[in-house]
């Protein structure tokens, strides 16, 4: 179970990316963020986020049009 | 690689509907992955910064423009382009779109661009030259000139021009 869930479904570039930002900030240090979303440029989009900022991308799938991912935050 | 240790700059010249989104989307998105983020507003760009809004894209000069229309993608004759309410109608139909496919608005980007620190500079002699006034632009912005961005954007890593 992650610390926070955001959902973005139905959001478009780059409306996932900078709501993740945002709910990083309530999630505790080596905590994790999942987040939902519908936007098939996201998975490209939060791996490079990840690599960015170095905070994890644990792991992340897609099942029906919904791509999950899980962001560890780094201390 | 440290995010901290790059920083970008854009210098933002356009106005309309559709070239206000280049800049605000990458300024928030690089605010977002932890970039210092500079807007330098000069020229059709700087009433992005006004309070009030009222953005509209242009048939005119976009030929390449098409909307999805009855299952196709449908343009514009240029010569159309020219009637009056063919902006108005074209903008109707763009935000429209951008709603329906969860696409943020320009206020919102801006906003967010807003609560992200990204710093934003309204262009000194363009505000002179249009007769705009600080006081009919957003708070929390700073006033330069061409000295003042190039400063700037010896510091930054990516320079953008839009």
């Amino acid at each position: 179970m992650a610390d926070v869930t955001l959902d973005a479904k139905g959001l478009n570039c780059p409306l996932p990316i900078l709501k993740a930002r945002k709910a990083l900030k309530e999630v505790p240090d080596n905590g994790t963020l999942e987040i939902l979303a519908t936007d098939p440029g996201s998975v490209a989009d939060f791996e490079a986020f990840c690599r960015q900022t170095g905070n994890e991308l644990l792991e992340h799938s897609e099942n029906d049009g919904i791509y999950q991912f899980l962001i560890k935050k780094s201390a | 690689m440290s995010a901290e240790e790059k920083s970008m700059s854009i210098i933002v010249t356009k106005g309309s509907l559709d070239w206000a989104y280049p800049p605000f989307i990458l300024a928030t998105t690089a605010a977002a992955m932890g970039l210092p983020v500079t807007m330098f507003f000069t020229f059709y760009g700087l009433p992005l910064l006004l309070k009030n809004l009222k953005l509209q894209v242009t048939a005119a000069g976009n030929p390449a423009m098409k909307m999805p229309m009855m299952g196709m993608h449908m343009g514009l004759p240029n010569l159309l382009t020219a009637i009056p309410g063919v902006d108005a109608g074209c903008s109707v139909m763009m935000k429209n779109l951008i709603k329906k496919k969860g696409v943020a608005s320009i206020e919102e980007l801006r906003e967010m661009a807003v609560e992200a620190e990204v710093r934003m500079i309204a262009c000194q002699m363009t505000m002179d030259l249009f007769e705009y006034d600080k006081a009919d632009m957003i708070d929390g912005i700073d006033i330069g000139g061409a000295a003042t961005y190039i400063e700037c954007a010896t510091q930054a890593d990516i320079n953008l021009f839009i």
